[in-house]
């Protein structure tokens, strides 16, 4: 083998062990020394190490043991040069050989788990649970997560070193919480990988590869959860309800990139086995018999794409899923949804009726989808300037270019202003 | 680890209280105290004085300059604080939720200062 090809090949290997374990030694080493950037710093240098020494002396058979044994040496070269003047020789060799017992193993514990729950726990800025999932458990760098949560990367990069400050200077342990805790704690992970999920899919044609990237990862944990949990009926929900997001993805948009709202998809381009693969999430949720809110938007998804495949409507069952899920975790998103397909069940009146009881939220302002379904409804009733003001609102919040252009195509469609004769 | 669990609670809500109320309140953190105590983390505790007897010492222009007063003028002041030695946050936490003093104020639980591991 050529010193190039064996170059690609260790480059591979690398980049294959990262994407497979990278959340896994991290969670290793981290357990051990709950410093969490001091295990990204020392993984980081071990990658580079493979990549220098793999080429040349080929890739060890085990590369995550090669690599832990790397960033183990750095992680106690960095811990005897900070503890130089003090008596810390015995903690020092402690932290070694708890490094060490799992590294001469050919399998690494995971404890991949215990890690989401440290950064996912409620002494940690809600806010940041979700890059600092992605950062930690998948390796993503500061950048790319800034860009996609829409931060500057400078204002991303110290939040997350404050947040891993946090986990070592408070103590928040690395462990999977108490049965009688399990339930709240997983909430908080859970709806931080739905929170990346969704930011991935703000960017639904996949123009911004870091957006794009961010469902996959979201998916990738989604499916961690769903593989160390399964008897959580809520981890096997939320994963049924990105893949069922997912499998739309193509037919969101035409070929030429306009949007498709879902009443107008090819269910053709849907992706049949991912709907299947969360159907049967659905069943073997349901079949835990406790629900929950993830469970409640699968069905609801389920039922959306039933409708469009089968042509019947089936809008009372979803009102019925909107009001269970409203009552469970109400929210204006949930709440203008409910509203829409009471529009669809009845008419545009009812529709209007259920979204006026929660005008009032202040939440409401600055939420795009409200102010387009308003402005659906009231085209519908025939209230023209109405709606034509709901849409420019509509259409002044959405950031998406695709999303904008339908709205202002759904706007320009409704009958001409009246022409008041000048006073002349 | 050792956390201090510093309970910042209404100080207004005490003197409104009848003598009944303030016996049950007194009786309260003496339990609490005790259950501290009896899981053998307790490293130390007080109860203050109101914030109206606090003084404020600091350095102006080189001077120190004495202020009558507490030092933060918020309606929750610092009432006492109880110094516990747990294995990790969690603990701190479950431990703070049960102080009674989450029920007229707040309980702030802050890691004890370790040099840089």
């Amino acid at each position: 083998m050529g010193i190039e090809e064996s170059g690609e090949q260790a480059r591979r290997t690398a980049e294959e062990v990262a994407r497979r374990s990278y959340g896994k030694l991290v969670a290793f080493l981290v357990a051990r020394t709950r410093d969490v950037a001091a295990a990204e710093d020392a993984l980081s240098e071990a990658f580079a190490a493979a990549l220098s020494e793999w080429p040349r002396a080929g890739c060890p058979a085990i590369p995550e043991a090669w690599l832990l044994t790397v960033a183990r040496r750095k992680i106690v070269d960095v811990e005897r040069g900070r503890r130089r003047h003090e008596l810390a020789n015995a903690t020092l060799q402690a932290v070694g050989e708890s490094l060490n017992v799992a590294v001469s193993g050919a399998e690494i514990p995971d404890q991949r788990l215990a890690l989401m729950f440290a950064c996912a726990h409620p002494a940690i800025d809600e806010k940041i649970h979700a890059p600092l999932m992605l950062q930690v458990v998948m390796g993503l760098d500061a950048k790319a997560i800034a860009s996609a949560f829409l931060m500057s990367p400078a204002a991303m990069g110290k939040r997350l070193v404050r947040a891993k400050e946090k986990i070592r200077e408070a103590g928040i342990p690395f462990r999977v919480p108490e049965r009688e805790e399990l339930t709240g704690r997983l909430c908080a992970v859970l709806s931080a990988i739905y929170a990346a999920f969704t930011e991935g899919w703000s960017d639904p044609v996949g123009i911004d590869a870091a957006r794009r990237d961010l469902t996959e990862e979201a998916l990738f944990l989604g499916r961690l959860m769903a593989e160390l949990l399964p008897a959580e009926p809520e981890t096997l929900g939320l994963l049924a309800v990105m893949l069922y997001t997912e499998a739309r993805r193509r037919a969101r948009r035409t070929n030429s990139g306009e949007y498709v709202p879902l009443a107008g998809q090819d269910t053709a381009l849907w992706d049949g086995p991912m709907i299947e693969e969360a159907e049967g999430l659905l069943r073997r949720a349901s079949a835990l018999s406790s629900i929950g809110r993830y469970q409640l938007e699968g069905a609801l998804q389920s039922a959306h794409i039933h409708r469009c495949r089968s042509g019947q409507p089936n809008w009372p069952e979803v009102v019925q899923l909107y009001d269970a899920l409203l009552a469970l975790a109400g929210s204006p998103v949930v709440a203008v949804n409910r509203a829409l397909a009471i529009a669809e069940m009845r008419d545009a009146h009812a529709g209007l009726e259920a979204m006026s009881r929660i005008g009032d939220d202040s939440r409401l302002a600055e939420y795009q989808p409200y102010w387009a379904a308003r402005a659906e409804l009231l085209a519908r009733t025939g209230a023209h300037n109405e709606a034509r003001s709901a849409y420019d609102v509509a259409i002044g919040l959405e950031r998406d270019p695709a999303v904008r252009l339908f709205l202002q195509t759904r706007q320009a469609a409704l009958p001409a202003l009246l022409q008041i004769d000048p006073p002349y | 680890m050792q956390y201090l669990l510093m309970a910042y609670v209404r100080e207004s809500g005490w003197s409104s209280m009848t003598p009944a109320e303030q016996g049950k309140g007194m009786a309260a953190y003496a339990a609490y105290n005790e259950a501290l105590n009896k899981a053998g983390i307790l490293k130390g505790s007080a109860h203050l004085g109101p914030s109206s007897s606090a003084t404020t010492v600091r350095m102006m222009d080189g001077k120190s300059q004495v202020l009558d007063g507490p030092y933060a003028d918020s309606k929750e002041q610092l009432g006492g604080y109880f110094l516990i030695d747990v294995p990790d946050l969690d603990a701190a936490l479950s431990w703070a939720a049960r102080c009674p003093a989450t029920g007229h104020g707040v309980v702030e639980v802050r890691p004890l200062w370790s040099a840089p591991a």
